[in-house]
């Protein structure tokens, strides 16, 4: 069997995977470099489901790592949302207080937040709190305002970076499982379900499952314990009950929840926080999401449960260890074994300054030469929905395919899909095209266009309709044969 | 300059259809349908079962052919239609309505209509609104889907089925899956009553030995990639899972038929008025909504059982519509309220005004729960205008009463219109 060689091989497409990936595409890489993700698409772990929230760094433990890159990660958001193009918005965020007695817990926060140098934090009392937000609970106190927060589409950065770097030469290997990982004299044989690969640099950014890559190669054993966080979607109609994100400090039911606009326009209540052991438990439970709408109501008041949409569930990986900062280094007894380990929360909003760090890492062990071509930047799937009437004209003129939509819920066209099947890393699956589109995203889920996608993937792909899955694997839509 | 025509009606389905056709009977031929779909038809084109036109023609036909019925009068009379066309907001222009409509043949234009029929259906209750906690494997889907995909394109969804909802999709689906071969498990149903018709239970369920299980709901889901099994739990008189009820029960499907929800989008979007308990838009007599010119009739003012009665509902707005344009309508005159009391889930229309009331207006309605052995009364002040003796009534049976514009006039200033149903002799 051909082993297929590179200079770095980063294993994990989540956000952290793919914005290191992204940022080792700057330079010049002899033997390139390739990243294997277990998966069938890209942004299938943690990355597709977490609160969406970049953070202004106000809840990061001084001198921490997670701080540090909290601080920075949210600083370089905003321009790489612009460079590729992925929904952003800074709709700063309140820390709530219910109690007089937690004041303190409050001026904490704001002395944290300063000491890692976030700007424009300030207490705000309850008239300006219901100012802002009319609609936050008669029984809040006081609250932490941070104007700096913001919200961001998880797999619209996962994905925007992912073909980025595949534009610039990164090459992603899906529904690739690393099975063993060797030593060898200088670099690793990794095998796979998919054949083996040899690297110099491995990047161990395998999310829950970091640790059993890890110890495949180091003595110094360590343990990700996988914490399940559920959460509530809640229809776009009340999509503006707030429009800050809007945190808890722990109240009597425990550690808070949030209730957040998404940069889509519904509205988002959780995450719980449960330490399990299976690494693929992502069920949502009935304990679990009463407790999402319980503590939820704290904050906003009950908000009709008719309103849901949809709930779902994420794994944190949490990294068992005293500290429990983000461990990003090189592994000791592993030489150019790089772990990016227990990126928890805030992960999301430091994976560009993961990216910068990790690739700082590589290049102090493997250095290269800078590229003159990098494309810096990259063009999203254009967005019927948001469009304005001339734009959506002119989307028409150059693809009538933009004229037919296929999802009514969320105005997605069959322009944007052919787009997400076909663009590099594009789409093969359902969820796939959801999450590139938004198709399947709105109040009927999927009800009205799952046929039509189907239809339109088995059509683009050259496959009969029976052997689409809704998220790879044996998750096929209808049986194979036509009755 | 934009099209311009007398009425636009959303939805070719059968509101849409019967509405076009009446409409265009009382003198309006400047119509024009906008579907969405491939076809005209609506949601009829994949309820291959038979059982629908037996009031509306003293026949039992399948839904396509009850399509056609209407399909046909279309292209006799050359009503026109567009195909793969969805309408993508409705607003007022002055003292037209502009419809922003978009497909692949014309792009984006807009049509200018005098008056707006509303006629875009429903669509299911899904997975995630119902908030069924567990994993998001592949083959769990709306009965509607399931039904689509079997009847229209010919492929199975699974073949190990649990179908949580007895509404008349569930039912139905229980036995077109099991037709084709599939081995349907049960039917749970949260309520104490299944939601369908009783002719469906027996047709569909106790014909194929499919067990309903009445009390009973889905409390989590397995299967990482594909539907694996499903739990189900007793529930008590709350609507809470009894605590060691639950049952494993293994499958690879899990179809919904939990409610229909109007889609009315559209009508938010132009200002339309919805009544919160059905949904759907709050009409007069004329099946206007509180924007003048627009009209609503079938499923998206509120869901129907029959399609005979949707039927006859659209051609009701149809022929309003059409006196609306021709300027018959008289000035609004005295608003009298539908109220109602002791079961009754809501009345459509809500109002009526006595001048512009048809001669025999038909009051439609539904109960929040099963009533056996009561009495039927309509009243308005001391005068009762009807009153019958009612063996049952179920909520998954519209009713309707009819009050004669003759009767109505005679009594002096009318306030309200009471329906109600008691206890006989209460």
């Amino acid at each position: 069997m051909n082993i297929k060689s590179y200079d770095i091989v980063v294993i994990g497409a989540g956000v952290s995977g793919c914005a290191i990936a992204r940022e080792l595409s700057r330079y010049e890489y002899g033997r390139g470099i390739a990243v294997l993700e277990r998966a069938s698409d890209i942004c299938e772990g943690t990355s597709k489901a977490n609160s969406g929230i970049v953070h202004a760094g106000h809840d990061a433990e001084p001198g921490t790592l997670k701080a540090k890159l909290n601080v920075q990660g949210s600083k370089l958001m905003k321009q790489l949302a612009k460079d590729l193009d992925f929904p952003y918005k800074q709709n700063g965020s309140l820390v709530l207080c219910f109690d007089e007695k937690d004041r303190n817990k409050l001026e904490e926060l704001y002395q944290k937040g300063k000491k890692n140098s976030v700007e424009e934090l300030r207490i705000i009392e309850k008239e300006e709190i219901h100012r802002l937000e009319p609609n936050i609970s008669e029984d809040v106190v006081a609250a932490l305002y941070s104007p700096m927060g913001g919200i961001v589409c998880p797999f619209g950065l996962n994905i925007a970076l992912a073909e980025n770097a595949c534009e610039n030469g990164v090459e992603f290997y899906l529904n690739t499982e690393v099975k063993d990982i060797i030593k060898q004299e200088q670099g690793y044989l990794i095998q796979t379900n998919q054949g083996d690969f040899e690297s110099k640099i491995v990047v161990n950014a395998a999310g829950v499952y970091a640790d059993v890559l890890h110890n495949m190669v180091s003595e110094k054993k360590f343990n990700i314990i996988p914490r399940k966080g559920e959460y509530c979607l809640f229809d776009k109609e009340v999509g503006t009950y707030v429009t800050h994100t809007i945190f808890q400090l722990p109240t009597k039911y425990g550690k808070g929840v949030l209730v957040t606009p998404t940069v889509h326009g519904n509205l988002l209540m959780g995450p719980t926080a449960e330490d399990i052991e299976d690494k693929e438990g992502v069920d949502t439970t009935g304990q679990g999401l009463s407790d999402v709408l319980k503590r939820g109501a704290l904050s906003v008041g009950q908000i009709p449960g008719g309103k849901i949409i949809t709930s779902f569930a994420g794994l944190r990986a949490h990294l068992d260890r005293n500290d429990g900062d983000f461990l990003i280094e090189e592994a000791e007894d592993a030489n150019g074994f790089i772990d990016i380990v227990g990126i928890e929360s805030p992960g999301l909003t430091c994976a560009p300054a993961i990216g910068v760090m990790a690739a700082k890492l590589v290049q102090e062990l493997l250095p290269a030469k800078e590229k003159e071509d990098f494309k810096a930047t990259r063009q999203g799937i254009p967005e019927m929905a948001s469009a304005s009437e001339d734009e959506r004209r002119e989307l028409i003129q150059k693809n009538p395919a933009f004229a037919n939509v296929i999802c009514r819920c969320e105005l997605v066209t069959e322009g944007e899909i052919m787009d997400a099947i076909h663009r590099p890393l594009g789409a093969t699956t359902v969820d796939g095209v959801k999450r590139r589109t938004r198709a399947g995203m709105g109040r009927c889920q999927s009800g009205f266009c799952l046929p039509k996608v189907v239809e339109i993937l088995a059509r683009e792909l050259n496959k009969d309709i029976g052997a689409i899955t809704k998220a790879g694997g044996e998750s096929y839509v209808v049986e194979g044969e036509q009755r | 300059m934009n099209q311009q025509v007398d009425i636009a009606i959303i939805g070719g389905g059968p509101a849409g259809l019967a509405a076009a056709v009446a409409a265009h009977s009382a003198g309006i031929d400047n119509l024009i349908i906008i579907e969405r779909d491939e076809e005209l038809g609506g949601i009829l084109n994949q309820c291959i079962h038979n059982g629908f036109g037996l009031h509306t023609f003293k026949e039992e036909l399948t839904g396509p052919e009850y399509a056609a019925r209407y399909v046909e009068q279309i292209e006799t009379l050359q009503i026109p239609y567009l195909l793969r066309t969805i309408a993508v907001d409705i607003s007022v222009h002055g003292d037209r309505k502009a419809v922003m409509v978009m497909n692949k043949e014309k792009g984006l234009f807009t049509i200018e209509a005098k008056a707006v029929i509303l006629a875009m259906g429903c669509r299911e209750r899904s997975r995630g609104a119902l908030n069924i906690p567990g994993y998001r494997p592949a083959g769990v889907y709306s009965a509607g889907t399931a039904q689509r995909y079997v009847n229209m394109e010919g492929r199975m969804p699974g073949r190990e089925v649990v179908i949580l909802g007895s509404g008349d999709i569930g039912l139905i689906m229980a036995r077109r899956m099991t037709l084709e071969g599939a081995n349907v498990k049960m039917v749970a149903e949260l309520l104490p009553y299944s939601g369908g018709l009783k002719r469906n239970i027996v047709q569909c369920l106790e014909d194929y030995n499919i067990p309903l299980k009445l009390n009973h709901t889905v409390i989590d889901i397995d299967g990482k990639e594909r539907v694996k099994g499903v739990t189900v739990a007793k529930v008590d008189e709350n609507r809470k899972p009894i605590s060691g009820s639950e049952e494993y029960v293994s499958c690879d499907t899990l179809l919904l038929s939990c409610g229909l929800i109007p889609e009315n989008e559209l009508s938010v979007g132009l200002g339309v008025k919805l009544n919160p308990i059905t949904a759907g838009p709050i009409v007069d007599e004329s099946l206007t909504t509180n924007v003048e010119g627009v009209f609503a009739c079938g499923n998206v003012l509120h869901v129907h059982d029959l399609v005979d009665y949707v039927s006859k509902e659209a051609e009701s707005a149809g022929t309003h519509a059409a006196a609306y344009i021709k300027g018959e309508k008289k000035a609004e005159d005295k608003t009298i309220e539908i109220a109602y009391t002791g079961g009754i889930r809501y009345t459509v229309p809500s109002a009526i005004h006595i001048e512009n009331m048809e001669q025999n207006q038909v009051i439609r309605f539904r109960v929040d729960n099963i009533y056996r052995d009561v009495e039927l009364t309509v009243r308005i002040g001391d005068t009762t205008f009807i009153k019958q003796k009612k063996k049952i009534m179920a909520p998954s049976e519209m009713e309707q009463v009819i009050i004669k514009k003759a009767k109505l006039l005679e009594i002096p200033n009318p306030e309200q219109i009471i329906i109600t149903i008691s206890k006989e002799g209460i």
